[in-house]
């Protein structure tokens, strides 16, 4: 297995606050990997850090390259962050969308993407010209995941997908991003306030702590012992 | 004589449209601004007229004919507005949006004190590209000048349409405009999106001035009654609306002129407050204009 995202020693401010005191984190090549932790713990800044979407410091490495610049530098690189709160263009249409998220290819199969796509999302073809602001939370959820795949991206940043979903389509949400893992070679590292089914659907995972890495292992570990779920998971 | 006053009212409904048409351009300009920058552009008329000028030099002084001017004009004002935006705006953009009024005002004076400078005060005549004379169509008389302008800002209100639908880039300019966090996250370096919004702003501005000038003169002030119903038409039709503008602009073009001619106490001096009273009325009334969505905030 490769390396295909490296972390090493990343701080991260918003103006005077420290976000994250040094965190080092490795993602390999078709993995899901899950970032578990409180709130605050630094979970999204971890991400942002990697879109480049906060100042950072330390490096941050994708396939061996240190990944420089703002969030324009890293869809270029091929890294596609679907950040909290589902990130549609609610006052463009499906498939505006979907078209945005192949902005940074240059190739001309945009069309038989957006049709490739849709095989996973099947009610998108049909509901092209609908506003993105008029579908539902779980919808606008599967849209940013389609907008992703979009870019054929090298790297998907999943932040918080299940927030403020019901239980039923995030666990369809997470079933369609193992599919993508396992039929595309995906990889994938989410943040997740819902340690359950982010372990459930991961390889390995870390927790963090007040901006640092306080415990990382295999999923099916943390998920096994009692304490770490306890004092780390909450469940 | 019922028909004669019929034939009089549509004389003015055309010859308002083709000042609404001018009045539409500037208001579109000032809409795709807004939309992008969130704030109203004050100096877009003075960017006109400075425009205009071009275009007149390269006439009168160079010799070349119309349309190639006209042509050049438009490339010069483009690069124009994509410099402003470069240069002015995007050092005061970050933080408050009083910061980059403050500029807009400036530029405002700064750009007709350099048209002064360079091209004195004096009134000059910059001559319509459609001529002079007039065709009848049913007792209705309208001069090619009138259609020409609804012909000129219909055309490059349509080319905006498209490049705004239908292509690559004029969607990443409506996603930068629309949300510009999410549009650099899939890719859109959103400051030059902001800076081609300003050249396209630009550009119609220079329409508007260069069809302005040949029926009230070249002069410094000429686009400063015109921004104010640009102003006018944009409130109405929805300051986030670029069909709200383009409508907006149309109707009080229409307004302006048949109420200047039927209703005795306005006349041609009093246009000017009816534009005013439209934006008081229409703030007052459906601040989101016609054709707008009702901000929300989120709390």
């Amino acid at each position: 297995m490769t390396n295909l995202l490296e972390l090493d020693d990343v701080q991260a401010r918003y103006g005077a606050v420290q976000a994250l005191h040094g965190v080092s984190l490795t993602v390999n090549e078709g993995e899901v990997v899950s970032v578990l932790g409180a709130n605050g713990a630094g979970k999204t800044t971890t991400l942002r850090a990697i879109s480049g979407t906060v100042s950072r410091s330390g490096t941050i490495e994708l396939f061996g390259k240190t990944l420089k610049g703002g969030p324009e530098a890293a869809a270029r690189a091929g890294v596609a962050h679907v950040p909290e709160g589902r990130g549609t263009f609610v006052e463009l249409t499906v498939e505006e969308n979907l078209r945005l998220g192949a902005y940074t290819r240059r190739d001309r199969t945009v069309k038989d993407d957006i049709k490739r796509v849709s095989e996973y999302f099947p009610w998108m073809l049909e509901r092209g010209g609908q506003r993105a602001g008029t579908l539902s939370g779980g919808e606008q959820q599967m849209l940013a995941l389609a907008r992703a795949l979009m870019s054929r991206p090298r790297l998907l940043l999943l932040d918080e997908p299940s927030l403020g979903l019901a239980p039923m389509i995030v666990r369809e949400f997470f079933r369609t991003v193992l599919h993508l893992n396992e039929n595309e070679g995906l990889t994938v590292l989410v943040v997740e306030q819902d340690a359950r089914i982010a372990l459930a659907s991961s390889s390995r995972a870390y927790v963090l702590e007040v901006g640092r890495v306080a415990l990382t292992g295999s999923s099916a570990d943390l998920q096994g012992d009692e304490s770490i779920r306890r004092s780390y998971l909450g469940y | 004589m019922l028909a004669a006053t019929f034939a009089d009212f549509m004389q003015q409904v055309v010859s308002g449209l083709a000042s609404g048409g001018i009045y539409a351009a500037l208001a579109l300009a000032l809409v795709i601004i807004h939309r992008s920058t969130g704030v109203i552009n004050f100096s877009q008329g003075e960017m006109a007229t400075l425009c205009t000028y071009i275009a007149w030099t390269l006439i009168v002084n160079h010799g070349w004919s119309y349309w190639p001017a006209f042509a050049a004009t438009l490339a010069f004002s483009f690069a124009f507005g994509v410099v402003t935006h470069r240069v002015v705006i995007r050092p005061v953009e970050r933080g408050n949006l009083l910061r980059v009024v403050i500029v807009t005002i400036g530029l405002l004076i700064a750009i007709n004190g350099f048209v002064v400078w360079q091209w004195s005060g004096e009134p000059q005549a910059l001559r319509s590209p459609f001529g002079t004379d007039t065709i009848d169509i049913g007792g209705v008389v309208i001069s090619w000048q009138d259609v020409g302008t609804i012909l000129v800002t219909l055309g490059i209100v349509i080319l905006l349409w498209l490049l705004f639908q239908f292509t690559k880039i004029g969607l990443a300019l409506r996603a930068a405009a629309v949300n510009p966090t999410e549009a650099r996250l899939v890719g859109v370096r959103v400051t030059w999106m902001l800076a081609l919004g300003w050249g396209l702003a630009a550009v119609l501005g220079a329409v508007a001035g260069m069809l302005t000038a040949p029926s009230v003169g070249l002069d410094p002030q000429m686009m400063q009654p015109i921004l104010i119903y640009a102003f006018a038409a944009a409130v109405l039709g929805g300051i986030d609306s670029p069909f709200g503008a383009v409508v907006g602009g149309l109707a009080l073009g229409v307004l302006l002129n048949v109420i200047g001619v039927y209703v005795d106490f306005v006349g041609a001096e009093l246009k000017l407050p009816v534009a005013l009273l439209v934006i008081l009325v229409v703030l007052l009334v459906r601040p989101s204009g016609i054709f707008g969505h009702p901000e929300v905030k989120r709390v």
